[in-house]
């Protein structure tokens, strides 16, 4: 049987968390379907469509997809389920949020945020903030999983030619809950999740001012900006720079942690990045026991002296 | 109007857990348990809406062992009015817990069931979702500001790319995120009066649901160790490192 996976778009791109969704479904079958629901996203259609291993695209266009509610979406899948083995979507605020609604309408206990696919009905998840890893089995006929993008490579964005097929959606559209606002983060800088260089700040920042010394050191590495809890608690940043169990999981290539402490939830967003650096005054503070290069400084000394060095 | 509100016993969140030996869960025995960081947060929005006047009674509920009566006090010590243990030693997965919870639901019709938006022991981010969809509401996940009024609840959510606000028809379940709130301590005299705040127990059993679970853990492993790294003595030499030695500048 197929395996649907749901793309996350804004309309006009698509995200990069679903090419690697799309890369855990080929680890499970061959025949991948992806739905994209939404408004005016013919573009996100004819992108996935090219993408390698899909071989069906399914189109929902529907004024309410605009922001699609998890409400509509659920409706939406549920109708298409039977002819699906699984069922997968990104482990981001997106599919966390839909896909235990269509779970509960399916009768099936969905597995969050799987980082390997050992066979068609076991997979791997990490608990406890990643401090333990379980091998977890679904006996139900159908699987719902939502997948951790730093588990698996993107597919390539070329090469494939699958079918475009039409769906009406009317009947589906929720007046249960609507869409009314949304203010998203401006940022030239590239996106958390898909940067190769990540400096984030901690509570040892100070201000939301003095994230600007870091910005500056972004924009020369072309790295993104991310933060710890108490940094976003404090206002000192937006709630989306949150780095962590609870908020994104990132893996780059270079991650530099500065006035950072390094409590279990925030490792559990970060350690699995390539290199890991530590700019921190306290010599004893955990976040050293994962960086590979620690530098024990003040941060108001060495942040600047980093920026004229680079 | 009435409100529900979830708490889990789950391990403290400053607890580093350990991987039992034997590889079948992690270590409990002889470990700090409190309640679920987010539940907490869940308890204190659904305080501050009775405190407002929106709400008229707050019922908390439990799924678990007989130490979860703890954390239901917590939850009444802090504000809520009556305590609701459904009573298990089994494993309890996200669906099961919807599936108890829809029938709490139906038997004291709260308007609104405010849960956390994830259990930080299973991190699954499932449960309020499921309990939404069993019970046909709207959901409003990783709530960072709600505002009731008229039938209806606006919820800002946390998302990646920054906040989105929906506007739900009551009843709704809402799941609250880091944000919501800073959840006040129990006082003294508070955690006083919630020992005679009444608490019902009941078991799965009587409540007809089936909780066996879905999905088999079939083992739980400690993850890759990072090897512990190098201290540099100045910034020139970190550049010079990650230059030369890691090549990721
Ligand atoms: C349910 C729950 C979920 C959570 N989820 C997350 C999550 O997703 N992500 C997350 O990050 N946290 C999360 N946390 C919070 C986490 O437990 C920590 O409280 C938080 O990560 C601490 O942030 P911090 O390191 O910036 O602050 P602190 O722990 O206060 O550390 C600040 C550090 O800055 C250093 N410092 C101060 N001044 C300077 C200076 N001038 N120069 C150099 N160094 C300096 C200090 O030595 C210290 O090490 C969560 C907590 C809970 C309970
Ligand atoms: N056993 C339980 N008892 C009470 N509430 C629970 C239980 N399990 C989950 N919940 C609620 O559901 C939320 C999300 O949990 P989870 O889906 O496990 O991440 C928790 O924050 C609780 O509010």
């Amino acid at each position: 049987m197929a395996i649907l996976v749901i793309a996350e778009h804004n309309n006009q791109e698509l995200g990069a968390a679903t090419l690697s969704t799309i890369a855990a479904a080929l680890k499970i079958g061959n025949d991948i379907h992806v739905l994209v629901a939404g408004k005016s996203s013919q573009p996100v259609a004819e992108s996935v469509s090219v993408c390698e291993g899909v071989t069906k695209v399914l189109h929902a266009e529907h004024e309410a997809l605009e922001h699609a509610t998890a409400e509509s979406l659920t409706a939406i899948v549920v109708e298409l389920a039977s002819n699906y083995s699984h069922i997968l979507a990104a482990a981001s605020t997106f599919g966390k949020n839909f896909m235990p609604r269509i779970g509960a309408k399916l009768d099936v206990q969905p597995i969050s945020d799987i980082i390997s696919v050992e066979s068609e009905d076991t997979f791997k998840r990490p608990v406890y903030a990643g401090n333990a890893i379980a091998t977890v089995q679904s006996t139900d006929a159908i699987k719902v999983i939502t997948v951790r993008a730093t588990g698996f490579d993107a597919v390539a964005t070329s090469g494939g030619s699958a079918v475009v097929e039409s769906l009406t959606v009317d009947g589906h559209i929720s007046q249960k809950s609507k869409f009314a606002s949304q203010e998203l983060t401006k940022s030239e800088r590239p996106e958390l999740t898909a940067a190769k260089i990540i400096i984030s700040g901690g509570r040892g920042m100070g201000s939301g001012e003095n994230f600007h010394m870091l910005e500056e050191i972004a924009d020369k590495l072309g790295a993104a900006v991310g933060a710890s809890r108490a940094a976003v608690d404090a206002g000192f940043v937006p709630n989306d720079y949150q780095v962590g169990q609870t908020g994104k999981i990132v893996a780059p290539e270079l991650y530099i942690a500065v006035g950072i402490s390094g409590a279990i939830q925030h490792l559990a967003g970060m350690k699995d990045s390539k290199v890991i650096v530590a700019i921190n005054k306290d010599e004893e503070a955990p976040i050293f026991q994962v960086a590979d290069y620690g530098l024990v400084a003040d941060l108001f000394q060495a942040i600047p002296e980093l920026k004229d060095a680079l | 109007m009435k409100i529900l509100v979830t708490v889990k016993r789950v391990v403290d969140y400053n607890v580093k857990v350990r991987v039992k030996d034997d590889n079948s869960g992690v270590e409990t025995a002889n470990v700090k348990m409190s309640m679920n960081p987010f539940c907490e947060i869940a308890v204190e929005e659904a305080v501050r809406l009775k405190e407002k006047g929106v709400a008229s009674e707050i019922i908390v509920a439990s799924i678990g062992p007989a130490q979860a009566q703890e954390t239901l006090r917590t939850a009444l010590a802090l504000g809520a009015d009556k305590a609701i243990l459904v009573k298990t030693d089994e494993e309890v997965q996200p669906l099961a817990v919807a599936k108890i919870l829809k029938e709490i639901v139906a038997k004291e019709s709260p308007e609104m069931v405010i849960m956390g938006k994830q259990s930080i022991d299973g991190d699954n981010n499932q449960s309020g979702q499921m309990l939404a969809a069993l019970l046909d509401w709207p959901q409003g996940t990783f709530a960072s500001e709600i505002n009731v009024s008229d039938g209806k609840v606006a919820v800002t959510r946390e998302i990646d790319g920054g906040l989105e606000t929906l506007e739900l028809t009551l009843p709704a379940v809402v799941t609250s995120d880091l944000r919501l709130n800073e959840p006040r301590f129990a006082s003294l005299p508070n955690i006083m009066k919630a020992k005679r705040k009444p608490l019902e127990e009941v078991s799965s059993a009587d409540l007809g649901v089936d909780i066996a679970p879905r999905t088999k853990t079939l083992k739980v492993e400690a993850p890759a160790q990072r090897e512990a790294g190098i201290k540099v003595d100045s910034v020139a030499e970190l550049v010079d490192k990650l230059k030369n030695e890691a090549k990721v500048i």
